[in-house]
């Protein structure tokens, strides 16, 4: 239930600026409100929609159109089986069928403790290494009952914290732009001049 | 554990005997470091093309005959050719989103060569006066975010990318954006809406291409990240060297990857034109073979979205031009391979699921075409088919891609060549792209069908592994 904090404003008001439209960040700090609570909650979406100027609604028409945004909380770990087909021709449904025993729940269920929910996907690009998936996002390969079982065992233990961030979190290493270098992004409408080396005529850049 | 052939830090990439232009890097462990590309020719293309006139370096990539690896094959020197003289600003719009079924390169292209990118598009950007780049990378691809950013930091860091790159007076921001998770949004004036902040939905077409009208209504050159990532190796060695490669039509080489019941599934860097599906599928430098040592089914040549191919196209060439007569496409790359023992509604369904949870929604056949024809396949899947399905499974494909569908010509089935694309009565090609497995398979294996529609006892629907 929260708008973002401080810091993650401060981090949107920097993402914004890389666009010549404030609008045109409106996906990245949706994921960054995604990455604060988990999920995207109602006060986080109006808040963004606030920081690019649009309507809440407008907001939630897009955020609702993708799938990897979370309008409820889901498990810490999300576990997405790919099932499309070239992971079915190598068994990806018996490691559906496997995951689902495993962590007792159906895909698309959440497991008591919240750790995690499990869903299945389409291709992830990652064809030619069937069947595989991915948690929160981080790549799993032609993955076995036995390494699936592994898997989770590493994640309860907090064995591998390190490499799989809590869901929301998706890279972890941004774009940061030194002072000075940037060329300086402008609106549509303040860059009609032809750029400085088209104008500067036939002989190159140098 | 690594399997034969296998980088672990790539994986998925086979480094076979070839060419390599884009995956010349992947063998070593930090290629995706600014140090690795420098150290290895790295920026040297930037660099040649900085000391050409813009227009000059343009010419480069139109004689290179450098195709778009993006799924519809268009020459990019020919398309950069389409901004109209004089409206700026223009826009660098890279299309990062794979995900079309089979499809795996771009990702890996990001992931341990992101510098190779970045070099491509600042080469864009400088022939022809680009304002600025948005580098669209799919959201779920979490490792590729990360690199490219770390890359850009390098590249911005060492005055290779923004205010006035390598000391002269090109300048250009190359900016990190990702998506959310929409297959359709790799269309590219979805990409478009989705970078505005818009539900990614195709535009309604003409314009025919962002060239003239893309993002915030201007001038937009939209490409994929394999066909950027080719521009640095052109700039550096010229655009002869590119054409002593591949053949005369489709020069250079492009990723394939080959997945499904091969032996040595992967990632292979292919001289286009030149190799044939049987090399790929049976060669002891790619897959080598059918698993098990059974019979091939069918394959698909270009990504969930293609016509399948059979038996008696293997000796096909990997090149756009004969593929497409033949009645289906190379799409980006993707080689899907089924043995005898894959169920072909099984894997139909597969196929049309995705494009029915795809489907933007915005045109009725593609909406309501799709959604039906799942619930018709899941139902003779399930051993609840009705006698009329298979024709209502045609019509409802009709409906979506009227006329003759995309074949080759096959004596045996009465059948005259009828070349790719397929006419289609929806905005994008993904509805007629849900088609294609359809018709595909009830052409081929319509026996499979009705035994399964009039047996109704079960049989296994999943392909032995
Ligand atoms: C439904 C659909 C999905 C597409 N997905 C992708 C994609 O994921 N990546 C891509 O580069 N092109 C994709 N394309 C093709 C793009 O529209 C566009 O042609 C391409 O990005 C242009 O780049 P190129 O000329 O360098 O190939 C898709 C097209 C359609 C119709
Ligand atoms: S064909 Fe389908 S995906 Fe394409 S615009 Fe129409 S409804 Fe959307
Ligand atoms: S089909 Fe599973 S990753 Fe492509």
């Amino acid at each position: 239930m929260s708008r973002l904090t401080a810091d993650n404003e401060a981090r949107a008001r920097r993402i914004m600026a890389l666009y010549p439209r404030p609008k045109s960040a409106l996906i990245p700090l949706l994921h960054l409100a995604q990455s604060q609570d988990g999920h995207l909650t109602d006060e986080a979406v109006r808040h963004v929609a606030e920081l690019v100027g649009i309507t809440p609604a407008e907001a939630a028409g897009t955020a609702t159109f993708y799938e990897m945004f979370k309008f409820h909380p889901v498990g810490r770990y999300l576990v997405n089986v790919c099932t499309n087909i070239s992971c079915a021709l190598l068994g990806a449904d018996d490691l559906v069928a496997h995951a689902s025993a495993a962590l007792g729940v159906k895909p698309g269920g959440t497991t008591d403790d919240g750790m995690f929910t499990l869903e299945t996907v389409e291709c992830m690009a990652a064809c030619t290494e069937a069947p595989c998936l991915a948690v929160n996002y981080r790549y799993r390969l032609r993955v076995t009952p036995n390494d699936f079982d592994d898997l989770v065992a590493a994640i309860r233990s907090g064995d591998i914290d390190q490499e799989i961030p809590h869901h929301g979190t998706l890279a972890r290493v941004h774009q940061e732009i030194p002072e000075g270098r940037m060329a300086g992004i402008s609106s549509p409408e303040q860059a009609r001049a032809a750029p400085a080396w088209m104008a500067a005529g036939a002989e190159g850049a140098g | 554990m690594a399997a034969d052939g296998y980088v672990d830090h790539a994986p998925g990439y086979v480094a076979n005997e070839g060419p390599k232009i884009v995956t010349g890097r992947f063998g070593y462990e930090d290629s995706h470091r600014l140090a690795r590309f420098e150290a290895t020719g790295g920026y040297e293309g930037l660099l040649r093309a900085l000391a050409l006139a813009p227009g000059a370096v343009h010419q480069q990539v139109r004689d290179a005959i450098l195709l778009g690896r993006g799924g519809a094959g268009f020459p990019a020197g020919v398309k950069w050719g389409f901004l109209p003289p004089g409206r700026y600003p223009y826009y660098l719009v890279v299309n990062g989103d794979e995900s079309e079924p089979g499809t795996y390169k771009d990702r890996l292209l990001m992931e341990r060569d992101p510098h190779q990118l970045i070099e491509g598009c600042l080469i864009a950007c400088y022939a022809l006066g680009l304002s600025q780049c948005f580098l669209y990378v799919r959201g779920e691809m979490a490792l590729a975010q990360e690199r490219i950013a770390a890359a850009l930091n390098e590249a911005y860091e060492a005055g290779y990318a923004g205010r006035r790159i390598c000391g002269t007076d090109f300048s250009v921001d190359v900016v990190l954006t990702w998506g959310a998770g929409a297959y359709i949004v790799g269309e590219e004036t979805a990409l478009i809406e989705s970078l505005e902040g818009n539900r990614g939905m195709p535009r309604l077409k003409p314009p025919y291409f962002p060239a003239a009208v893309g993002l915030y209504g201007q001038p937009t050159i939209v490409n994929n990240v394999e066909t950027l990532s080719n521009l640095g190796w052109i700039m550096a060695n010229g655009a002869d060297a590119y054409r002593r490669h591949g053949s005369e039509s489709s020069p250079g080489t492009r990723m394939f990857a080959v997945s499904g019941h091969v032996r040595r599934p992967g990632v292979y860097e292919v001289e286009h034109g030149v190799t044939t599906f049987r090399e790929l599928l049976y060669g002891d430098n790619f897959a080598r073979g059918i698993l098990h040592d059974r019979e091939l089914k069918a394959f698909i040549p270009g990504g969930g979205s293609a016509p399948w191919f059979f038996p008696e196209h293997l000796d096909l060439p990997l090149e756009a031009k004969p593929v497409g007569a033949a009645g289906s496409m190379l799409g980006s790359g993707a080689v899907v391979v089924m043995d005898e023992t894959t169920d072909a509604v099984d894997a139909a369904l597969r196929l049309v699921r995705f494009f029915a949870r795809e489907s933007c929604g915005k045109c009725t056949p593609c909406r309501e075409g799709t959604t039906w024809l799942e619930r018709i396949l899941q139902r003779i899947a399930d051993g609840r088919g009705r006698p009329s399905d298979i024709d209502l499974l045609l019509d409802v494909s009709d409906n979506i891609s009227p006329g003759p569908y995309p074949a080759a010509s096959d004596e045996a089935r009465g059948l005259a060549a009828v070349a790719f694309p397929p006419r289609q009565t929806t905005i994008c090609p993904l509805g007629p792209s849900a088609v294609a497995p359809v018709v595909s398979t009830i052409r081929r294996f319509r026996s499979e069908y009705e035994a399964r529609i009039t047996r109704r006892d079960a049989i296994p629907v999943k392909a032995a592994s």
